[in-house]
């Protein structure tokens, strides 16, 4: 066991290694960080001095370690546009996405469940053929332009939900919460709605898959011949058999989820770290798309090892793999 | 028992964030300002936003015309001396006294090598303390256009700079931030009470101001929303009371709410096409635009009536001179927009030997519908036969190439500010790139008679000879056909209905101190 | 030749091709038994088939800048009381006609859709393919080269490659580039799946005899890979190459979408719902709805069919 989580920790932090490279590379050679900073009338012995001051003039190893320890500590040093330290920048918005991530996944559990449900038990009749078409027309629908008609349905035309903004928040210590404000909770409707979408057929189509394996299964069978409600049978003994992969996408999910909730919040507007890296993108500030990269991957890469060792610990036959 | 704490907690909280909602004014504008330290970045929306809270020694009144702000009086005492009386019994918002030395520091660290603001002062070279309350301020040579440049160099307290260390510009380099860049402690009516960027910057009235009150506001929310459709949205629905940027496309639409005031003006901001006059292209292609008659050709192409109704719905006011007419040095007699002539366009194309040369078009995206303008703008060379290729990018994006040169043709929006004179536009865009001047000159174009006629111009301080100087410079660029002058842009405000006195400035920065809601 | 090697030879010739497979395998039956399949195939097949006519039933070249007049900007469709001839869904704010404007769009996203499936199918099974067979360090290397690309969500990379290598292109290969940069964009983590998939399935096939029998008479590695293991690699490649293709459509719009795919001359369907985007409360609704109508039924009918064979060919299902 002890082996196995050596060599999974030891995996993940070989991959982040990695992704700071990436990231270092962008930070390095994407535009000179030089002129990007000296306004345009410096002279040439200024921008010498700026060069050998931010250790550009290294190698290129020393330099990619001093990339590495300093983003191990959080430091990927000031927003070129903004002039505020980059992670202090990250860190405010990441209550905004971590609160829009963790309803649309609430949401596309509570209705993705459910509804996987259905489609199983019902199979071959036409509603739950029909759900489980329309599940394919939920993965295949844009989120942006899902986003536009939401917002031009229930924000613009019946005027029933804010389109914009997280509405009144506030501040619980350095966190700063949207959900306790009427204003903030009808403004995370939309966006989380827009977001969970494609997560809700998701969930949707793995319980249905799940649920048609479990129900052929023999316990299910006996359980049925001893007289067990059917009801009963599905929901308790069924779904409970399916929730373990549940469990795992969603645990998974979590990071593609926090990647697309940057075009949620273009779309909405919706003031999160993901707002911060397309408006990085937009004013080419290097320091915070690299610093978001690294960020993203690391919360990506957290999980994912997290959930290998729990279904180590839960089953042993996986901790040769 | 933990979550009930913090729900109790929260709520507690709550009953104290909850605002107040009479006087709140709340601002959505296009974007964001970058930094709350004046001196980070040389931006006209930023400075005016920061004007809330920062002063300078003078600032523009309501119509435009200088007036004594922080200043009470000034005077010049030799050609290149000039004195200024400061106003007694001024407070910073921390309670620090207004004194001297305040603006002998604020005047060293926004001229400072690696001040972005250094631009601004152009012919400043020191400074002098007479007494507390009066200070003497050296420029390069007789410089009339002092006063203006001084409107946007803001006053800090010395004492604060000093204590927080930040008596220097921030230095992105450095990698420490600068804490003048989320801190504020200016004299102005509103002080800054937090900050998110990107999201939210509140402003809280000043009880201590020296001026007299005439706002009834106590709190002001700015918040970026930079997609047109959702700030109208918010404006409808009544979740931002202003917009300074109301899309001219949405403008009939928030006229005809019963919620909504729609402000209209012109801005004095004259968007223009500029050539590259070097050698050669960015394709290594000799530069057939050195030629006056391509230039003439390509001016002819563009059919602006047809802008001015499509693109920009009819708000736009088409331009023959570079400078608006409310700008000193304005010659109307040059205001004449060039009649649309594409037969004609293509017969000096083809006499100049210059038939479907092939360049890039460099369009950003700061100005009024400008990616529509560019494109449209683009294919009406096109139907000449000529072959632009657009190269459309965010301003960051294309910024570095422009200053660097690296353009064929490029669009260019001009507003004279902060100065509010011809001066600007012809010492920072059409004067040869050379020291302090040119630039904004990204064409290389370099001609003596213009530069010396603009040289002379700065120093001229007969006013009515200077405005006749700035004139013949302007007329000089036209009969060389140096740029091509587009429109003046719209300017379109709106607010909320309740709002009951809105001015409207024509350099399109808000002065919500004038506002009464 | 000996016996051995001849029925060695004979077995591997009459290892079945896919199409014959196809043929022989219910998969037609079951095709003409699903209406739902049928209709998107013949939806599928008339989108692609007016996209790629364009020039032929356009009425202008949306791409052309001189062949549009601003005269004609903002036309609403043809049955509301301004609609113009010809332009049966409007017009955009430059006067393009929308409707061919939708087509050559769509024409772009299919092309890098299926550019980008096939980038990263061809790099994806050659990599799986020689990782599998020899195993060791070409594996290892494949393994963690995929677990990093796996660690960054696919749209970040893709919105990072397609934002940040657009600037470092010359000018003169911007317009031909920029299609180019969003296909290396997708498949640069699109691949991974395609590797993983080739390589389980060759660690499996190398040890079966008639791959040692191949060896044995010394057939080369390359053909060994390419004509006896690749087949059996092509079901589970086909079911994900057709989902793979709906989902780079979908994010070549969301590039364009975010103004980081397709220039504005060269308009994607994204890129038309981004413009439209903002003109969306002025009125001109036609120019975000039409183009986002057209790619939720493109990307909705191949998906339709990704599901369908998915189950057709999932034996367990059957």
């Amino acid at each position: 066991m002890i082996a196995f989580l050596v060599k999974r920790v030891g995996n993940a932090i070989l991959v982040m290694l990695t992704v700071a490279f990436f990231a270092f590379l962008i930070f390095r050679f994407l535009g000179d960080p030089v002129e990007m900073m000296v306004n345009e009338s410096a002279t040439q012995v200024e921008r010498d001095e700026l060069r050998s001051r931010l250790g550009l003039n290294d190698g290129f190893l020393v330099q990619y370690l001093r990339f590495v320890t300093n983003a191990a500590q959080g430091q990927f040093g000031l927003s070129w546009r903004n002039q505020q330290n980059v992670i202090t920048l990250i860190g405010e918005r990441f209550p905004a996405t971590f609160e829009l991530v963790i309803i649309a996944t609430i949401l596309s559990l509570a209705i993705g469940i459910p509804l996987g449900v259905f489609t199983a038990i019902g199979r071959g009749r036409w509603w739950a053929e029909g759900l489980q078409f329309s599940s394919i027309v939920g993965v295949s629908l844009p989120s942006f332009f899902v986003g536009i008609i939401l917002i031009l349905a229930f924000s613009v035309s019946l005027g029933w939900l804010p389109g914009y903004g997280r509405g009144e928040v506030v501040q619980l210590g350095w966190w700063s919460t949207g959900l306790l404000t009427p204003s903030g909770r009808a403004a995370i409707v939309l966006p989380a709605l827009s977001l969970s979408l494609f997560q809700i057929t998701l969930v949707m189509r793995l319980v249905r898959a799940e649920m048609l394996e479990i129900l052929r299964a023999d316990f299910i069978k006996f359980a049925r011949a001893r007289g067990v409600k059917r009801r009963a049978l599905w929901f308790r003994h069924a779904l409970k058999n399916c929730l373990m992969p549940v469990v795992t996408l969603t645990a998974m999910q979590v990071g593609n989820l926090i990647a697309f909730a940057l075009v949620t919040e273009t779309v909405f507007q919706w003031p999160g770290m993901g707002m911060l890296f397309m408006q990085a993108v937009t004013f080419v500030d290097i320091p915070v798309m690299a610093a978001y990269l690294c960020i993203v991957s690391f919360i990506f890469v957290t999980l994912n090892t997290f959930v290998d060792i729990a279904y180590a610990v839960i089953d042993p036959r996986l901790r040769a793999a | 028992m933990h979550l009930s704490r913090i729900l109790v907690g929260g709520v507690a909280l709550l009953a104290l964030a909850m605002p107040a909602t009479a006087g709140t004014l709340k601002w959505g504008a296009s974007r964001d300002i970058s930094s709350l330290d004046p001196y980070s970045y040389g931006d006209s929306f930023a400075l005016g936003v920061l004007n809330h809270a920062y002063e300078g020694l003078v600032r523009y009144d309501r119509n435009l015309k200088i007036e004594p702000a922080l200043a009470t009086s000034w005077e010049i005492v030799s050609p290149t001396t000039w004195r200024f009386k400061l106003r007694e019994g001024v407070k910073f918002h921390n309670g620090a006294d207004f004194t001297a030395e305040d603006v002998q520091a604020s005047l060293k660290r926004a001229s400072d090598p690696k001040s972005p603001l250094r631009g601004n002062i152009p012919a400043y070279k020191g400074s002098r303390v007479i007494d507390a309350h009066t200070i003497e301020i050296d420029v390069s040579a007789h410089y009339p256009l002092l006063p203006n440049d001084l409107t946007t160099i803001y006053i800090f307290d010395a004492g604060w700079l000093k204590d927080n260390n930040a008596e220097a510009p921030t230095d992105v380099g450095s990698g420490s931030e600068g804490y003048a860049t989320y801190n504020e402690n200016g004299t102005g009516p509103f002080k800054v009470e937090s900050r998110q960027p990107d999201a939210k910057t509140v402003f809280t009235k000043f009880d201590g101001w020296w001026d007299k009150t005439e706002h009834n506001i106590d709190r002001i929310e700015l918040t970026p929303i930079a997609s047109p459709a959702t700030r109208v949205a918010a404006l409808l629905a009544g979740d931002i009371d202003f917009t300074d940027q109301a899309p001219v496309q949405d403008l009939p639409r928030l006229a005809a709410s019963p919620e909504v005031k729609v402000l209209e003006g012109t801005d004095l901001r004259t968007v223009m096409i500029g050539f590259s006059q070097r050698d050669q292209l960015l394709s290594g292609a000799a530069n057939p635009m050195k030629d006056l008659r391509v230039r003439q050709a390509m001016q002819l192409a563009i059919d602006l009536d047809l802008i001015n109704k499509k693109v920009m719905r009819g708000k736009s006011r088409n331009a023959g001179a570079l400078v608006a007419p409310q700008i000193p040095g304005y010659d109307a007699a040059l205001d004449t927009p060039v009649k649309a002539d594409p037969e004609k366009a293509k017969a000096l194309l083809k006499e100049a030997g210059a038939e479907g040369f092939e360049f890039e078009f460099n369009c950003a995206d700061s100005l009024v519908n400008e990616e529509q303008i560019c494109q449209a703008v683009a294919s009406m060379w096109s139907r000449v036969g000529l072959k632009p290729k657009l190269d459309q990018g965010t301003r960051a994006v294309q910024t570095p190439k422009r200053s660097a040169g690296k353009v064929d043709v490029y669009t260019l929006g001009w507003a004279t500010l902060p100065m509010l004179d011809t001066y600007s536009l012809t010492s920072q865009v059409l004067h040869t790139k050379e020291g302090s001047f040119g630039i904004f000159n990204w064409g290389g174009w370099s001609d003596k008679e213009f530069d010396k006629v603009t040289e002379a111009s700065a120093v001229e301080l007969d006013q009515t000879k200077r405005l006749a100087m700035e004139a013949q410079s302007l007329k000089i660029a036209k009969e060389h056909a140096l740029m091509i002058p587009l429109h003046q842009q719209p300017l379109a405000w709106a607010t909320t209905a309740k709002i009951k006195d809105f001015p409207l400035f024509s350099d399109n920065l808000p002065r919500l101190w004038l506002v009464k809601m | 030749m000996t016996i051995v090697e001849q029925t060695t030879k004979q077995q591997i010739r009459s290892a079945p091709s896919w199409f014959s497979r196809l043929r022989d395998s219910d998969l037609w039956w079951s095709f003409t038994h699903h209406p739902s399949a049928v209709g998107a195939a013949i939806l599928l097949l008339l989108l692609i088939g007016s996209a790629f006519l364009a020039p032929l039933i356009t009425v202008q070249n949306p791409y052309d800048l001189a062949s549009l007049d601003l005269l004609n900007a903002e036309i609403p469709p043809i049955w509301m009381e301004e609609g113009q001839w010809p332009f049966i869904l409007g017009t955009d704010t430059q006067g393009r006609d929308l409707l061919s404007a939708i087509l050559y769009g769509s024409r772009a996203s299919i092309v890098i859709g299926a550019a980008s499936v096939a980038v990263s199918l061809i790099v994806g099974s050659a990599l799986g393919l020689v990782a599998g067979y020899y195993g060791k360090w070409a594996d290892g290397l494949l393994m963690r080269a995929g677990d990093v690309l796996l660690s960054m969500p696919t749209m970040l990379i893709a919105i990072l490659v397609s934002a940040l290598a657009r600037q470092a292109l010359p000018p003169s290969l911007r317009e031909v580039g920029a299609s180019g940069v969003i296909v290396l964009a997708i498949s640069l983590s699109a691949w991974v799946q395609y590797a993983r998939t080739v390589r389980a399935l060759t660690m499996v096939e190398r040890n079966k005899e008639y791959v040692q029998a191949a060896r044995l008479i010394r057939v080369p590695t390359w053909r060994i890979l390419i004509k006896h293991i690749l087949p059996n690699t092509t079901t589970p490649l086909l079911v994900t190459a057709t989902l793979n293709f709906g989902l780079g459509i979908l994010i070549e719009a969301t590039l364009s979408f975010l103004g980081v795919g397709m220039p504005p001359e060269q308009p994607s369907l994204g890129t038309l719902i981004r413009i439209g985007n903002q003109f969306l409360f002025s009125g001109q609704w036609w120019i975000v709805l039409f183009p986002g109508l057209q790619l939720c039924l493109l990307v909705v009918s191949i998906n339709v069919l990704g599901d369908w064979l998915r189950d057709a060919l999932n034996p367990k299902l059957r």
